[in-house]
């Protein structure tokens, strides 16, 4: 091929990416629960608007997030909204569980995009009840941080008990697994030293050399707890507490479920 | 001898070919179809939610006494329409979807008038269940909108893929014809525009 082609076809890829960048934001990297293009919150109020949706995404896997932009251009603001919504995949794939808060700054609108599984807990009219009651009045008077710290609260106290997280049962089963791992412990290692001892003492053969049937039920015990996986599960738990980042997004969509508002 | 197998052997080549090229794209064309007629069913779910919204909106607004009468009976005419022209997923050609697509712009038009004179009623305007009723149209007016534009992408990629070659003879033997979608009719996609 020659080099005139090739920068011939670097050219419309660098093209193509460049119109699809102009019409929407790609997803940033690593990915961010509340993405502020348009330089309207602090970086305080940022982290800890972040902090609270990535707890609530942590426990329920619903993902409400919060995208601010300077304008919208020629859409319509539900429209760019929804496309958005399913171009980033908010929510995840099975529950559709997404909440997509955007507002554009320049226009002064604002719109909450719900997705299929979230029109149930967050129906239109509720949606606009908290445009209209808690998002419009705060972001009139610039208060940006109030009105998306009031609306997401609002939206957990609707939301909750709808879904739970994965990662929620499994740390419960952890707890089991620990209690499971103390006992094995304690079968297997104390009671047999107490065991042998007596063994030893009854001139009946070599140290821990012999497998009565008590052991035997505690073997299979252990192979029966090993392939539920429960120790698997019990360290997955304890890496999601140290790493405290957020997967991204589950590719939830949109169905044309929400209501906004402008101030 | 060895040399009459040859052009049976191209011959039976071909054959298989064709073959599978013709297997492939009959299943191409059936999975494209019912794609389509899950997102017809899901376009028409939506008018019809919004067809199911209308008595509601007449019966709040009726309440106010004085309201014109006029613009009440040309949306629940508009809606009798509407609701009479019903698509099944196979006859969906562009003469029926425009048809279908009249009907229902139809509808939104005396809507938009409907909520436009609303204006002139602020009482009706306070009305809680009536900016219930006003947020649940615009909803769907919202669902509307995306499960026409998800039926527009499919019924587009369904056509293109109809109409370039050599699918096109294929598809001239199976019978599959193109598909009609949504044409972004004047006012249509705005309407009822209720920005108070």
């Amino acid at each position: 091929m020659k080099p005139k082609h090739l920068l011939l076809i670097f050219f419309f890829v660098f093209l193509s990416q460049g119109f699809a960048q102009s019409d929407f934001p790609e997803i940033p990297n690593p990915p961010r629960l509340v993405n502020d293009f348009s330089n309207s919150l602090s970086p305080q109020h940022l982290s800890n608007l972040e902090k609270k949706l990535r707890a609530y995404n942590d426990s329920t896997s619903t993902q409400v997030t919060i995208v601010m932009v300077k304008s919208v251009g020629p859409y319509d603001i539900s429209d760019y909204t929804f496309q958005l919504g399913d171009k980033w995949g908010i929510g995840q794939k099975d529950l559709d569980n997404g909440v997509l808060i955007l507002a554009a700054m320049e226009d002064r609108k604002v719109f909450i995009a719900t997705g299929y599984g979230m029109e149930g807990v967050l129906p239109d009219a509720l949606a606009k009840r908290i445009v209209n009651q808690l998002i419009v009045p705060n972001f009139r008077m610039e208060d940006y941080y109030t009105g998306l710290d009031k609306a997401t609260d609002m939206i957990f106290k609707l939301a909750s008990g709808e879904y739970k997280a994965e990662k929620v049962t499994s740390s419960g089963e952890g707890g089991g697994a620990l209690v499971f791992f103390l006992i094995i412990i304690f079968l297997f290692v104390i009671l047999p030293m107490i065991k042998n001892k007596k063994d030893n003492d009854n001139h009946m053969g070599g140290r821990g050399g012999n497998v009565d049937l008590f052991t035997t039920i505690m073997l299979a015990n252990m192979l029966k707890g090993g392939s539920r996986g429960k120790f698997g599960d019990f360290s997955s738990g304890k890496g999601s507490f140290g790493g405290g980042g957020f997967g991204g997004f589950g590719g939830g969509s949109f169905g044309g479920g929400g209501a906004g508002g402008s101030w | 001898m060895k040399k009459a197998w040859i052009p049976i052997l191209v011959i039976g080549l071909i054959a298989l070919f064709v073959y599978t090229k013709a297997v492939g794209v009959y299943n191409i064309f059936v999975q494209n179809e019912e794609t389509i007629s899950g997102q017809w069913a899901e376009v028409e779910t939506q008018y019809q939610r919004r067809a199911d919204l209308i008595p509601n909106l007449v019966n709040t607004v009726r309440g106010y006494a004085d309201f014109e009468q006029q613009t009440l009976t040309q949306v629940v005419e508009a809606r009798a329409k509407a609701t009479s022209i019903n698509l099944t997923a196979d006859d969906l050609t562009p003469e029926n979807i425009s048809r279908f697509q009249e009907a229902q712009d139809q509808l939104s038009g005396s809507l938009s008038r409907l909520l436009v004179s609303v204006e002139r009623y602020p009482d009706l305007k306070a009305n809680q269940s009536f900016l219930e009723l006003q947020a649940q149209l615009e909803g769907t007016e919202n669902r509307i909108a995306v499960a026409r534009r998800n039926f527009n992408q499919s019924v587009q990629s369904y056509n293109s893929n109809l109409r370039t070659f050599p699918n096109n003879m294929f598809a001239g033997w199976y019978g599959f014809e193109r598909k009609g979608y949504f044409e972004a009719a004047q006012g249509a996609e705005t309407a009822p525009s209720v920005e108070f």
